[in-house]
């Protein structure tokens, strides 16, 4: 069967995707709440795995917990922690549970989390990562050819940051991601939009964006704060001054990141080749669905 | 060359518990040009330890000797009249060093005064930046002579991950992108093409999650005839 996301995306409507954040616990109730509060709200919800390098609920049970619901999961997978031996296996369990959509992912490094004596794998990188899912999906086979009695059905996306250096190569690198598999992409939060629509212009030059699903990610902010610590600490993360402005002069700073992520939906929609909007609510999930509804892209189809 | 650096003087000291008799060896290769493990850093370790035995009443004998190549059995054999006596070696060679002693010496207990780091090169004098994984397959004419596998802190084949910002990466804003490099060496020798091409996941049988591994080089090889004779000499 197709992933909802997959349906929704080829139907030529524009997508919602958001972030759910598994809990630091083994309470899968966290998730189900979750899930049932974002029901509706976009047409699939990625799990984080491990994010920040931070032992998490698993990304795959958490995303089992969410089809319970009724709710189509976007697994996240790293690089960081399996060799392809337990990606293939991971990937095949997850279909097995009817997880359609995964997305590949290289993960932060470990020493941002709670394990920074671990060892890291990166047997493969994302790119590598999305050649081997595709390989069994559409050729049947585990990578080295061993053939598979009953392939998985997946939908594969990548990240893209249009915010890292060297910006000239990002194009490049979502060439390669698209490539090596990727359906669908999911961009990191973007604050500094003429960066991104320089991205963009460079993307359909190429004609990358019928070719694969550009799902452009936004982050409501809560303080500026908040704005002020990704700009400065998070690596590969752009914040305008103007945006840390905006929040600073804010009378409620957490209404103004609200209607600012808002604004910033509307406005990147109407960007050529966009063809979905990613909510990363960070820790406030319950956001997405006023986020969402005020942004007019409620309600979601049901292809 | 191997980069080492020296393990704090209370760690070694702890490792000498229930030892009397030691010596400390050097080596003047690679450990002596990272400062690590040469002529002065044996003597300085020497005289401290046995500083630390005077103060403490330890009664410990402590001698040196620094040779030209540690992890060469032809150089480590030329200190056994040194050896002999002493129950313990404190090795300020790397860790091959170390362990080439350890096999010439099997009864002498062999202990690691460095900690061997990578292989690398001094940047400048006093800095060191490892250069080198050691995967067994290089891909340095894929990256414009700069090794993803030692210089990105992911290993990745790809192109700089979205962490890569103002040729830092992610992990330390004093920690050079290794893939920032890559690409710039690239658009200096005019192959930035090479930037568009997937690598393959790689195949890592000759690093080592291969096993440990063996080099034989056949015609180098001696014959059990050619190995009697040089015995004889
Ligand atoms: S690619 Fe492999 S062999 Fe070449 S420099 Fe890097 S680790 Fe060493
Ligand atoms: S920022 Fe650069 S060096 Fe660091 S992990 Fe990413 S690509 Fe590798």
């Amino acid at each position: 069967m197709m992933s909802n996301l997959q349906s929704v995306l080829s139907s030529g409507r524009m997508a919602v995707t958001a972030e759910i954040g598994p809990p630091k616990s083994a309470d899968a109730e966290t998730v189900r709440k979750l899930a049932r509060h974002l029901k509706g709200s976009a047409d699939a919800f990625n799990l984080t795995d491990n994010q920040t390098a931070m032992v998490r609920l698993s990304s795959i049970a958490s995303g089992v917990v969410c089809l319970q619901e009724g709710v189509e999961p976007i697994v996240q997978m790293t690089c960081r922690d399996r060799n392809r031996i337990a990606m293939q296996s991971d990937a095949l369990g997850a279909s097995a549970l009817g997880i359609r959509n995964i997305l590949c992912l290289s993960g932060d490094h470990q020493c941002f989390g709670n394990q920074k004596e671990a060892k890291n794998v990166y047997d493969v990188d994302s790119i590598g990562q999305l050649m081997l899912l595709r390989k069994m999906r559409d050729e049947g086979q585990v990578w080295g050819g061993d053939k598979l009695e009953k392939a998985p059905e997946l939908f594969l996306g990548a990240a893209a940051n249009p915010f890292a250096d060297p910006f000239e190569h990002r194009v490049v690198r979502l060439a390669k991601k698209l490539a090596a598999g990727a359906d669908f992409i999911q961009t990191q939060s973007i604050y500094d939009v003429d960066r991104f629509e320089r991205w963009m212009s460079q993307v359909r030059a190429r004609g990358l964006h019928e070719k694969v699903h550009i799902i452009a990610g936004v982050m409501p902010l809560k303080s500026h704060k908040v704005a002020l610590y990704m700009k400065n600490k998070v690596s590969g993360m752009i914040v305008p001054d103007h945006i840390i402005d905006r929040m600073k002069n804010a009378a409620d700073p957490k209404e103004e990141g609200i209607r600012m992520c808002v604004e910033q939906i509307k406005h990147l929609q109407s960007i050529e080749g966009v063809h979905g909007i990613h909510v990363m609510a960070v820790a406030w999930e319950e956001k997405v669905p006023v986020i969402v509804k005020e942004a007019g892209l409620l309600p979601r189809p049901v292809v | 060359m191997i980069i080492a650096e020296q393990k704090p003087i209370p760690r070694i000291v702890e490792m000498l518990e229930g030892h009397k008799s030691m010596l400390v060896v050097g080596c003047r290769s690679c450990v002596a040009i990272c400062l690590a493990g040469g002529e002065k850093e044996v003597s300085i370790l020497s005289e401290a330890l046995r500083i630390e035995s005077d103060l403490k009443g330890n009664g410990w004998q402590v001698d040196e000797v620094t040779l030209e190549r540690a992890c060469e059995k032809e150089w480590v054999g030329e200190m056994r009249e040194k050896v002999s006596g002493h129950d313990a070696i404190i090795s300020l060679a790397c860790g091959v060093g170390a362990q080439v002693m350890q096999e010439l010496y099997p009864d002498v207990r062999v202990l690691p005064g460095l900690d061997t780091s990578n292989m690398g090169a001094p940047e400048e004098q006093g800095i060191y930046l490892e250069k080198c994984g050691g995967c067994g397959d290089c891909v340095l004419h894929l990256t414009g002579g700069i090794c993803p596998i030692a210089r990105c802190s992911k290993s990745l084949l790809n192109g700089p991950c979205g962490g890569s910002q103002n040729g830092k990466c992610e992990i330390d804003p004093d920690v050079p992108c290794g893939w920032d490099q890559i690409y710039h060496s690239l658009e200096r020798i005019g192959r930035l093409d090479l930037m568009e091409v997937p690598i393959p996941p790689k195949d890592w049988r000759r690093s080592r999650s291969g096993g440990p591994r063996k080099i034989v080089r056949k015609e180098a090889v001696l014959t059990p005839e050619e190995k009697s004779a040089r015995g004889a000499r």
